[in-house]
């Protein structure tokens, strides 16, 4: 029930917001922030809850889950399931919609009412999203946590909107009806198979196939995630996506939208495919290695402030998707810290682009000099973020990476070279924004006000949360490897047990 | 024998009868309506006496529905599938009649005919989709192309929608000429024209299509190709939808298509038509080429009739997968896709409709300016989010729901029609709706783009005309309409099951 709650507090909330407009212009931002406020608090009181059954070692895995018939003809139910990983994201998914109502408490003047409505929407098909545990279900939210996406880049984004927004929604889209596809097939040979018609995770789970089949079933899924990821030859639509959305759209499509491809990697590529994902797990993983590697040193060359920290989202995820694939303990609790680190340190980027965007009217670097002097705070928030983007240890970020590299060493020790040189660039880069944002003298004569109060909470939260996830993540660590229960995982920890 | 027989008779005449209430009915509320406009010609009680007619002959669904299903003489079958597609040709005429009142002029002027014209086209559908003999199958489709060119044509002082009518006039003919060709072929090999024995003489063991049955098989689904704007036969549509008036666009690419279609499902599986491969192998080509060649030209158009008229090829195309799977699945999926066909294009052309000026029968002289064209233009829809918020929003559903996004029936008739093509393992036309229905989006985010401008730009848009505003009747319509697609597009299982009680007769 809660779960269900989960998703319909945000639909909910989104219309009466945007109901709530018409007689107040300021309401609607009221109940928005009132509506992510309740689902934050729903979401930790679940996991404060269940943190005891986390800890322990041989639980069950799944925490909450709700059911009721929908499309009987095809054996689709509505059905939600949530095990330590949903969990996690879905808790991330609760803090950045606090966070993107609040940066966009002023940047948001016209039709605020109908923004909202698309921001919680979006958030309501992203909690969908992770929740789902019916293949059909799971792609309804997939593809409808899109248009309200798409409406947020056309409507409010900047001067690109239009090209931006219709690039992304085509590319998810796109790729979606191929996972729709790859689904129909999966569900066909488990009924050729069974006599069952049916869309449910767990009873597709271990769907005897030809290896052939399974290949070609798990490619269609893979592209789907490989947009949304991203991974590298199908990242195109997310530098414009990111560039042109207003701030709260960026902070949402770094934050959780992205999330939502690798989870997908992680909840129904390998456990769906475990035969097929392991011998394509060479390629994706190098794919992985040259995202890392090739976002980075994108992020090096741009001048726009936005476009640089997205190069860097196509880096940092590619280290998930590293994770992923290497398919071991280590490196699946990196997985999971890499997504929510970078979830808030990059969400924390955005918004400061935001803010100076608002302040400046300008993204381009080489029009900011000196900012140090002007606004102090927001430049020490902007040093305090680029260097946990960079990696330093005891930031969110670094335990994701490590733990990554760690897990990546036992699968493949040149791809883990290779991926280590991004520590290299990633300072690079991360300096690079440093300096030529806030350092130097103030040649352009910027008289700007620094960061004002709700801005400044809004800042030293995410803060203090990357510091937490690098000084003590074992709670989010405890969370990742629930998704381990399935096969390949199983042969995994039994090594690891023997080599002990 | 004893009087039993002669009971027996009466019995089974009185069943027939109610069996063919619904083309009863619209026969003759079409006859009332003719003798009510000619006695007391003013268009208002003229329009409540179809409307009337309409709910009449829906309402007789249910009772010819508790017969089962029922062979009426050679020529017309009332089964659940063809009850099931009176009763969705009926629905979409009540609509198009609604849609025509207001734009055609409203009380002031004298288009009675037109009703009469809507009420005869239907019955023509309704006949084509309970037709079991090519004999049926010919009238029931004059009988829908002879009203449409009027029904076309009807502003006949107006350049548009003339050239349409006539561009319409030759192509109907020339499709129909092959048709009835082909149906000849047929006859010469076979000896028969019921679908059902044409069904059952290929099947017997020594008997096949041969090359005159093959030929007029041909013919026949070239003549069908034509109706339904398949690809190498649709050059005609988007000039006829862009001159038609947007009312009786509608009805084209709903009834006259929906009709044809279900006429065309029903003789392929009657006939045996499937188990001809060359056939089959054709028209997954026709499919294939349909959907890609539709949503590429959809691409180039500015004009919304135009982009409407590509996409509805499209989605013709997209229909023709589901079609191929020919098992009960695959009649479920069409008959699914088709209501969300109808709901979708109803609703599109009704907010054309609704924004367009629309004719006022220009006989009445200059009070009564002639519109010259629909508001059709993409330009006439910049920043309609902004000033008319529910008509976009309206809209947009309907464009959404043709691009098969959730929430909308469109998506689970595309689901639908994958489902049938993956299950029958068609995987070249499956990945040709892939990709087509991604170019497709395109086309369909391009008008919503332009709806949601700013509105600073349209005010200094020089092509802005002064819109109507809409009747009640109007706004109910399409407020009906959006609410039906977003309702059986969340929860669609109480029509699956309707529809599942459908396919039983045809297999």
């Amino acid at each position: 029930m809660i779960l269900s709650a989960l998703i319909f507090i945000l639909v909910a909330g989104g219309l009466l917001s945007w109901m709530a407009n018409r007689w107040h212009p300021d309401a609607a931002k009221w109940v928005a922030l009132a509506t992510v406020g309740i689902e934050l608090v729903l979401t930790i009181w679940l996991w404060l809850q269940s943190a005891s059954a986390m800890a322990l070692p041989a639980h069950g895995g799944w925490l909450a889950e709700t059911r009721a018939e929908w499309i009987p003809r095809f054996g689709v139910s509505f059905h939600l399931a949530m095990d330590g990983i949903s969990l996690v994201l879905v808790v991330l998914t609760a803090f950045l919609g606090v966070v993107s109502v609040a940066c966009s408490w002023t940047e948001i003047q016209e039709r605020a009412g109908f923004f909202y409505l698309n921001l919680l929407w979006t958030l309501a098909g992203a909690v969908g999203v992770f929740l789902a545990v019916d293949l059909f279900l799971f792609f309804f939210f997939w593809e409808l946590m899109l248009v309200p996406m798409y409406f947020m880049i056309a409507i409010w984004g900047h001067e690109n909107r239009q090209y931006a927004s219709i690039k992304f929604f085509i590319f998810a889209e796109g790729s979606g009806l191929f996972m729709l596809v790859s689904i129909l097939a999966l569900v066909f040979v488990h009924y050729r198979g069974t006599g069952v018609l049916t869309f449910d995770y767990f009873e597709l789970l271990n769907t005897a196939m030809s290896p052939s089949t399974e290949l070609w079933i798990m490619l269609g899924f893979f592209i789907a995630f490989a947009v949304k990821a991203p991974i590298v030859p199908f990242h195109t639509w997310l530098p414009d996506a990111h560039t042109e959305a207003p701030t709260a759209g960026s902070v949402i499509l770094a934050g959780v939208l992205l999330k939502t491809g690798s989870y997908g990697l992680l909840r129904f590529v390998v456990p769906l495919f475990p035969e097929a994902a392991g011998y394509f797990a060479p390629v994706a993983m190098a794919l992985g290695a040259t995202g890392v590697l090739y976002g980075a040193f994108l992020a090096f060359a741009q001048t726009d402030f936005k476009r640089l920290v997205a190069y860097t989202s196509v880096s940092h995820l590619g280290f998930a998707v590293l994770g992923i694939f290497a398919w071991n303990p280590w490196s699946l609790g990196g997985a999971v810290m890499q997504m929510i680190a970078h979830g808030i340190s990059t969400g924390a980027l955005f918004v400061i682009a935001g803010i100076l965007q608002e302040r400046t009217h300008t993204r381009d670097m080489r029009r900011f000099e000196g900012l140090w002097s002007v606004m102090p705070r927001l430049a020490a928030m902007g040093l305090f973020f680029a260097i946990s983007a960079l990696g330093l240890p005891g930031m969110g970020n670094f335990v994701g990476e490590f733990l990554v590299l760690m897990g990546l060493y036992r699968a493949s020790s040149v791809l883990a070279s290779v991926a280590a040189v991004a520590f290299v660039a990633s300072v690079v880069y991360a300096l690079a924004l440093v300096q030529k944002t806030f350092h130097g003298e103030n040649t352009h004569g910027w008289k700007l006000h620094d960061l004002s109060s709700r801005e400044m909470a809004t800042l030293c939260s995410m803060a203090a949360i990357t510091l937490w996830l690098g000084l003590y993540p074992q709670p989010v660590l405890d969370a990742a490897p629930d998704i381990a229960n399935s096969p390949p995982a199983v042969a995994a920890a039994h090594q690891e047990g023997n080599a002990e | 024998m004893n009087p039993l027989p002669s009971a027996l008779h009466s019995d089974s005449l009185h069943s027939d009868l109610v069996a063919l209430s619904p083309l009863i009915l619209l026969a003759g509320s079409a006859v009332v309506v003719m003798l009510a406009a000619a006695f007391y010609r003013h268009p208002r009680p003229v329009m409540m006496l179809t409307l009337a007619g309409l709910v009449l002959s829906f309402a007789s669904l249910f009772l010819s529905q508790g017969i089962g299903s029922r062979q009426v003489t050679a020529l017309l079958v009332l089964d659940h599938y063809a009850l099931f597609f009176i009763g969705l040709i009926v629905a979409a005429t009540f609509v198009v009649a609604v849609l025509c009142y207001r734009y055609f002029g409203g009380s002031e002027s004298r288009h009675e005919a037109l009703y009469i014209l809507l009420l005869l086209a239907a019955l023509g559908g309704g006949v084509l989709v309970a037709s079991s003999h090519f004999a049926s199958f010919l009238l029931g489709l004059e009988l829908l192309s002879i009203s449409l060119f009027a029904l076309i044509a009807y502003p006949r002082f107006t350049e548009r929608p003339l050239e349409a009518g006539i561009k319409y006039l030759i192509l109907a003919g020339f499709s129909s000429g092959l048709l009835l060709f082909g149906m000849a072929v047929v006859y010469a090999q076979l000896g028969t024209m019921q679908f059902a024995k044409i069904g059952t003489m290929l099947t017997a063991p020594d008997q096949a299509l041969e090359l005159y049955g093959l030929a007029g098989l041909a013919l026949i689904v070239t003549g069908v190709g034509f109706k339904l704007a398949l690809v190498p036969f649709h050059m005609w549509t988007p000039d006829v939808y862009e001159g038609a008036p947007a009312p009786i666009t509608a009805f084209i690419a709903t009834v006259s298509k929906g009709a044809m279609l279900a006429l065309l499902l029903r003789y392929f599986l009657m006939a045996g038509a499937h188990q001809s491969q060359p056939i089959t192998l054709a028209l997954s080509l026709v499919a294939v080429t349909t959907i890609l060649v539709g949503n590429l030209l959809a691409l180039l158009q500015d004009n919304i009739k135009r982009i409407l008229a590509y996409s509805s090829i499209a989605q013709l195309g997209y229909l023709l997968v589901g079609f191929l799977a020919f098992d009960p699945l695959a009649i479920e999926a069409v008959a699914y896709f088709l209501t969300a066909y109808f709901v979708t294009m109803l609703g599109a052309f009704g907010v054309v409709t609704v924004l367009s000026g629309g004719f006022n029968n220009g006989s009445e002289g200059e009070s009564h300016r002639v519109a010259e064209r629909d508001s059709d233009r993409l330009a006439d829809y910049a920043s309609l989010f902004w000033h008319r918020p529910w008509l976009a929003g309206v809209f947009t559903a309907m464009l959404l729901s043709l691009a098969g996004i959730p929430l909308t029936m469109g998506f689970i008739g595309k689901f639908y029609i994958l489902t049938a093509g993956v299950e029958a393992s068609l995987w070249i036309p499956v990945i040709a709706l892939v990709v087509g229905s991604t170019i497709g989006l395109f086309y369909y985010l391009r008008i919503i783009a332009v709806m949601c401008a700013p509105s600073s730009q349209a005010i200094t848009e020089p092509t802005m005309r002064p819109v109507a505003s809409p009747s009640l009747g109007e706004s109910v319509t399409l407020a009906a309409l959006t609410l039906l697609l977003i309702w059986l597009g969340v929860f669609p299982a109480q029509l699956i099951d309707v529809l599942e009680g459908t396919v039983v007769d045809l297999t």
